[in-house]
């Protein structure tokens, strides 16, 4: 294998572990923003997340009950994102603001004493058999078992969220309260029950970072991939399979910057660093217009809150 | 007798008042509580954790307040707030969600920076330099908050994101200066660049404790609040956020009030960022923000816009930043705990504007039936 060649692959392999933690926040937001809830609290579910992942490995090393404390430190966060935002229906930009917040400082308060300590981490398996394939076995199937999860989790999605009597009545009460609740269908309920899955599925993107990707935990951490993963739902048009493109594409951007880095190109670290936010804006830039939006069926009702007096 | 909750036809006017200030209340309540939770982990006792907590609160609340250097810091943290805070009430008026304060009073710093140390090196009237350096501050913010104004006026952008992300790539361009060509070469491997020529930095007042960038964001307040309330402009950007359509229908051109709207609001807190830096720290440093730029957004919104508010809020918010600082040092809390306490307000004033919506009513049994 000449240089070239091992340069490429392992950039592609760090793409996918660069992209992974993006993944699972975008995953998880669709969720939410199916069922009509605009929640922009991902980098406080993230670090909570994190922290939340990070802690329980510490005291425990068991990564179940890491993953699991990471899940139910997003779904308490995703909770008082509904109880505001569907029950006392207030603005939903300020709550996802106040979680983002909230989930920051949390995070920086209990991870105090867990700065610069080791825990057990999630290492790669190889997959037997499918890590011997030529180049796609070293790229995709030498990672650990979070990146797995993710890659299951995108079809299984897809099939729930478009071909399943659920998923219709995700994508129903999303995109019409008052025809679903009409229906029968608890719009409520559903979007509590979305909102809270959702948050703990990007909060296992926080942990990712502090388990496998930087294993550690360090204040902060999520660096604005919350924000990045917010803008990839715009550009994933709230379909999983386009989640997974869009988060590889910045994956990689961050990806190549590091490995540039590191074979010592003559660009300022600053500039590097700066891709994946400049090319967020790009992106929305590029999937922003009315008509566009209209086209791909966004959740016609998401960042609504939904009133039972009020309907129209 | 019977309980019941209806909703209010009209919210009473005491209560944009009195929610406001409950909810800080109810933060710093709840606030108590998860610090308690935190000391119990450290201290293994339910008394000392309540002890410590107390012992905090009373440092937290009397420094900043109560003691003359501690109401200084508390002033001089005051005045970037407001400005970022004045700058934003001016884009949210129109439900413009620009959250790119922190960037905005980056590229202002930045750009005042330049004036300061290459731009205008020559000039030697203080009071030359000085406004050179505030306008050049103020355009740095203003075309900072161009890019997402055009991305929203002409592509529909949603601008929340645009914003935030601009803040990220202002403070890489901040550090790529401060740690590149701009560093102090007599600054010992310190991430900053040369200190300001005298000519640059604000006059001060009570033994250099105070500058007069103060007066400065109190004048801005009253400007604002005058712009508000007694212009057209204010009236119809008011219109354009609460009914755009209507505005639409009555001749205001949308993209034209939200360039506007947004490059003031750019504009002002790139003046902070300037400020800041010529009254305070006299050279661009890595980091020298601590999130003034978030915290003003908690600000904005608690002062209910209000420009005049705003300056009052900020004081209360400076404080509680210079009490955080004291925490850190006395008690080895984290940085963070500022940010729990800005999420807990956030969400008791959510909670409380929803509550006040709505009224309890008793009413007799009798009663209750003709209903």
């Amino acid at each position: 294998m000449n240089s070239i060649e091992s340069f490429i692959l392992s950039t592609l392999s760090a793409t996918v572990r660069a992209g992974t933690p993006l993944l699972f926040a975008v995953l998880g937001t669709i969720f939410t923003e199916r069922s009509g809830v605009m929640n922009l609290g991902l980098e406080g579910l993230m670090l909570v997340g994190a922290i939340g992942g990070f802690v329980a490995s510490y005291q425990t090393s068991s990564l179940l009950a890491a993953l699991l404390l990471a899940m139910l430190a997003g779904a308490v966060l995703g909770l008082i994102h509904a109880f505001f935002t569907v029950t006392l229906r207030v603005n939903q930009i300020v709550s996802g603001l106040a979680i983002t917040m909230l989930g920051t400082g949390i995070s920086g308060l209990w991870g105090k004493d867990y700065i610069g300590v080791i825990a057990r981490r999630f290492e790669p398996i190889e997959i037997p058999f499918l890590s011997d394939i030529p180049y796609i076995g070293q790229v995709l199937f030498n990672h650990d078992v979070l990146v797995y999860i993710s890659f299951a989790l995108v079809p299984v999605m897809w099939f729930f969220i478009y071909k399943t009597r659920p998923g219709l009545t995700l994508r129903a009460v999303g995109e019409s309260p008052d025809a679903a609740d009409a229906k029968g269908i608890n719009v409520f309920a559903v979007r509590y029950f979305y909102t809270v899955l959702g948050g703990s599925i990007t909060a296992i993107g926080g942990a990712y970072l502090s388990l496998a990707y930087n294993s550690m935990w360090i204040e902060n951490m999520t660096a604005g991939r919350g924000w990045i993963a917010i803008a990839l739902v715009l550009f994933a048009t709230w379909d999983p399979v386009k989640a997974l493109i869009g988060a590889y594409l910045f994956g990689g951007i961050t990806a190549l910057g590091l490995r540039l880095q590191a074979v010592g190109a003559h660009i300022s670290p600053d500039f590097l660093k700066m891709l994946p936010y400049l090319l967020t804006i790009v992106v929305l830039f590029f999937t922003s217009t009315d008509t566009l939006k209209r086209k791909v069926g966004a959740p016609a009702s998401s960042g609504i809150p939904y009133s039972r007096e009020e309907r129209t | 007798m019977k309980m019941k909750i209806e909703k209010r036809l009209v919210i009473p006017r005491y209560s944009s008042i009195l929610v406001p200030i409950l909810s800080v209340v109810v933060a710093l309540v709840l606030m108590g509580i998860i610090l308690m939770v935190f000391f119990y982990g450290r201290l293994g006792s339910l008394s000392l954790a309540f002890r410590e907590t107390f012992d905090a609160y009373k440092e937290m609340l009397t420094w900043p307040f109560a003691n003359k250097y501690g109401i200084f810091s508390t002033l001089m943290r005051m005045v970037p707030l407001a400005f970022v805070g004045l700058g934003l009430s001016f884009a949210y008026r129109m439900k413009i969600w620009n959250i790119g304060g922190e960037g905005q009073l980056y590229m202002g710093a930045l750009a005042a920076t330049w004036g300061a140390l290459f731009l205008f090196k020559d000039v030697s009237s203080p009071l030359a330099m000085i406004l050179l350096i505030s306008i050049t501050g103020a355009v740095a913010g203003g075309l900072w908050a161009l890019i997402p104004a055009l991305m929203k006026a002409f592509a529909k952008t949603d601008e929340i994101v645009v914003t935030l992300m601009l803040n990220y790539v202002a403070i890489f361009w901040v550090d790529y200066l401060v740690y590149g060509p701009w560093k102090d070469p007599k600054g010992y491997g310190f991430p900053g660049t040369a200190p300001f020529p005298d000519e640059a930095k604000l006059p001060t007042l009570f033994k250099g404790e105070f500058h007069v960038g103060f007066f400065v964001a109190i004048a801005f307040a009253v400007v604002l609040y005058y712009i508000y309330k007694k212009t057209r402009w204010g009236m119809n950007s008011k219109i354009v956020g609460d009914n755009a359509q209507a505005a639409r229908y009555s001749g205001i051109s949308i993209v034209r009030y939200t360039i506007i709207a947004l490059v003031v609001s750019g504009a002002i807190a790139g003046l902070g960022g300037a400020i800041q830096m010529m009254g305070v720290q006299h050279r661009l440093q890595h980091g020298f923000s601590p999130g003034y730029g978030y915290t003003a957004i908690i600000v904005a919104w608690l002062a209910k816009l209000n420009p005049i508010a705003i300056l009052l809020v900020s004081f209360l918010f400076g404080g509680l930043l210079v009490g955080n600082d004291q925490l850190q040092m006395f008690y080895k809390l984290p940085m963070a705990l500022i940010s729990v306490f800005q999420g807990l307000v956030l969400f008791s004033l959510l909670g409380g504007e929803a509550i006040s919506r709505y009224r309890v009513r008793i009413v007799k049994e009798e009663a209750a039936h003709i209903e």
